[in-house]
């Protein structure tokens, strides 16, 4: 037996750590309001600016009348990336009881902000931080997890509420790291010579060698120009589209990494060079020579994309 | 030049057989035994050896098996079985060069119960020398056995000719039928009709099991010495009238599909017309031709470039046994690759021998001349062989 198979699941309802998650919630829930410290500057001009820029906000109110968006209430009192010590809300302590039990994803899933007035220039404003409700766990397409749900309210000098938001996030445990898909079996040769055509596959793109000094196309591509003899080599993108010249149904025997029957075809460019590759999404009995065909990219592994051809028209 | 400079003075062979029970250079011993005492020379006398770049048999260790001394020639041919008869064109280049007096080309392999060629090999593309390059624009995308690179060219011949696979299927009619009556020949006895290969299964189409050759183990060799003196030797010799390599432009190894119309063997062509400029002969002269049958459209292609008959007339020329023992031109009369074995068209040359000679057991009548050809889709060779 592995040393973790006594190990409690966090994750299950019901078992101990599961209740402590739950009760820590309750406390923290418990706590109300709590006061963090008042912002390090007060609404100003030049944060207004910044913001009403990077927003591509134009509305000339703000800065006439002395007043912020308020949308811009989180800016006001948000932390800086290094933290002060001391700082230190109800919401902290049930974060880090779930990364302490695995479950260290997390991802925002809600957020509502309601604003009773104007935030002015001038006024320094304070957060407040109420812990409302861890719910789970919940199975979701990210991985198991808690929603945590709390409020901060934004308080002028006065007390007077400025601003709320309600903040939702999933933490959850991430799945354990995908295994690497099979390495496809079929791989080709790459040298200097040949690299910048799988390069492009990987980026989806079609490239077809040409001479960059007299311009000749050419596939399979090599390293000197047998036109002009240059060695200074470019491509173009090819446009992606095609036509079968000839192909071949695979029957027999069988090949490492593809199923029986496939198609291999011969295909003939527009810009005038022809291509190997498969034919894709389309039965064997449908491919006949002249189909109009278009590339589509196929990622075989973790590395490898091939270019393969579909059907121009279904 | 070349021309009748030198002969094949003996051919031998091993039994053939697709589980050999022997070791690849056991075979190769045997069949050099064989073709010696065929010409009635001593292994002493040999002093230059020919094989094919992917035999697994080096020359000296033939040598050091058989007997053979000092040797002042050897070399290799390239390009799987278009190697064929470049072994015999090297060899006779080096008797008339005065390079050796006797050389031996040999063949010998396992290809059945060892390493199959037509099984995929997911190395192929894997290595960046030239030839892994050229595979790896084709391996990826699991187009990697000989028959489907075949198929690609005969998908296309069919397109642009209107041939079907019933005229292949009379190629592998053909090749069965004289493959029944030699006794050498694994399909021996077992002759097939067009319909048995129209029901035969798919490989890669447009190729059927039927219109791929078998896959075979032995061993074949020959004896090349110069035809002066092949005359006082044992058993009459065929001269060696032209032999000629040839790959095209834009060559690949059987994936030429980035040239011309898909539709020919431009390598074969290099290959023809260098023998009839040779020989001086013309197809009028040849009675009898060992076209190389490892996939049966190539058998039709092969047919228009050495000018036989005219482009996309060759399923024509096949009509009504037309390449059968009784037909306008009988094609391996020992059965080809298809009937007798698959020992890299090195078989064929010795059937080419022992059609000048007379002594064949599917004997055409009046032979004086011999066309052979090597491996198609790939660079390849030629001969013509004539009585002396």
């Amino acid at each position: 037996m592995s040393p973790d198979t006594d190990r409690a699941d966090p994750g299950k309802p019901g078992t101990s750590t599961d209740r402590d998650l739950h009760e820590l919630a309750v406390k923290q829930a418990a706590l109300g309001q709590v006061r963090g410290a008042a912002a390090v500057d007060p609404v100003n001009v030049p944060m207004i600016r910044h913001w009403l820029d990077a927003m591509g906000d134009t509305n000339p109110v703000y800065l006439d009348q002395g007043i912020a968006p308020p949308a811009m209430a989180q800016v006001w009192t948000m932390q800086g990336v290094r933290r002060a010590a001391g700082q230190h809300s109800p919401v902290d302590d049930v974060m880090s009881a779930l990364d302490a039990v695995g479950f260290t994803g997390v991802v925002a899933t809600n957020c509502e902000q309601v604003y009773h007035r104007y935030a002015r220039l001038g006024e320094r404003l304070t957060s407040a931080i109420r812990f409302d409700d861890l719910a789970g766990p919940k199975r979701t397409a990210l991985g198991e997890g808690y929603f945590a749900t709390w409020t901060i309210t934004w308080h002028a000098e006065s007390g007077e509420a400025v601003a709320e938001m309600m903040f939702r996030v999933l933490k959850f445990r991430p799945p354990p790291r995908a295994v690497p898909r099979e390495p496809y079996p079929l791989r080709p040769a790459v040298n200097r010579d040949t690299a910048f055509f799988w390069d492009g596959v990987r980026q989806g793109e079609l490239r077809v060698q040409s001479c960059a000094d007299c311009g000749e196309l050419r596939h399979p591509p090599g390293p000197i120009c047998p036109h002009c003899r240059s060695a200074n080599r470019a491509y173009r993108i090819a446009g992606g589209e095609g036509t079968v010249y000839s192909y071949v149904v695979h029957h027999h025997p069988p090949v490492p990494g593809r199923e029986p029957p496939f198609v291999v075809a011969v295909v003939a460019l527009p810009e005038g060079v022809r291509i190997v590759g498969g034919i894709v999404d389309c039965p064997p009995e449908a491919v006949g020579i002249g189909m109009a065909v278009v590339v589509t990219y196929r990622q075989m592994d973790d590395e490898l994309v091939l270019p393969m051809w579909a059907p121009r028209e279904p | 030049m070349l021309r009748a400079r030198a002969a094949i003075a003996g051919i031998g062979a091993t039994d053939f057989s697709k589980d050999s029970g022997r070791s690849e250079l056991r075979l190769a011993a045997e069949a050099v035994f064989a073709a010696l005492d065929d010409a009635g020379l001593a292994p002493s006398e040999v002093d230059g050896m020919v094989t094919y770049t992917q035999d697994a048999n080096q020359e000296i260790a033939v040598a050091r098996e058989v007997g053979i001394g000092e040797l002042s020639f050897f070399s290799r041919v390239e390009y799987g079985g278009g190697a064929a008869c470049g072994t015999v064109a090297h060899a006779a280049m080096a008797v008339a060069t005065g390079m050796a007096d006797t050389v031996v080309c040999y063949r010998a392999f396992n290809e059945r119960s060892g390493r199959r060629f037509g099984q995929p090999d997911a190395r192929l593309g894997g290595q960046p020398s030239s030839q892994g390059l050229e595979m790896s624009w084709h391996v990826p995308y699991g187009l990697m056995t000989p028959a489907a690179w075949v198929a690609m060219f005969a998908q296309r011949y069919m397109h642009v000719y209107g041939a079907t696979s019933e005229d292949f299927g009379r190629v592998a009619v053909a090749m069965r039928r004289h493959a029944a009556t030699n006794p050498a020949a694994w399909f021996h006895g077992r002759p097939i009709t067009l319909a048995e290969h129209q029901a035969s299964r798919w490989i890669a189409e447009p190729l059927r099991l039927l219109d791929c050759c078998q896959e075979s183990d032995g061993a074949v060799a020959l004896v090349v010495t110069s035809a002066e003196r092949a005359r006082d030797l044992r058993r009459s010799a065929a001269v060696i009238t032209a032999a000629a390599q040839g790959a095209g432009a834009g060559q690949m190894m059987m994936t030429s599909y980035y040239r011309d119309d898909m539709a020919g063997l431009p390598e074969m062509s290099v290959v023809g017309r260098r023998l009839w400029e040779m020989s001086g002969l013309t197809p009028a002269d040849i009675q009898t031709a060992i076209l190389y049958d490892h996939f049966t459209p190539f058998v039709l292609t092969q047919l228009e470039e050495l000018g036989f008959c005219g482009r996309g007339e060759a399923a024509g020329y096949l009509q009504d046994g037309g390449i059968e023992l009784d037909g306008r031109l009988p094609v391996n009369p020992h059965g080809g690759q298809l009937g007798e074995a698959y020992i890299h068209g090195m078989n064929g040359i010795a059937e080419a021998v022992r059609q000048i000679r007379g002594t064949s057991v599917n004997q055409v009548v009046g032979v004086a001349n011999v066309l052979v050809t090597a491996g198609t889709g790939v660079p390849t060779s030629g001969l013509i062989l004539s009585a002396p």
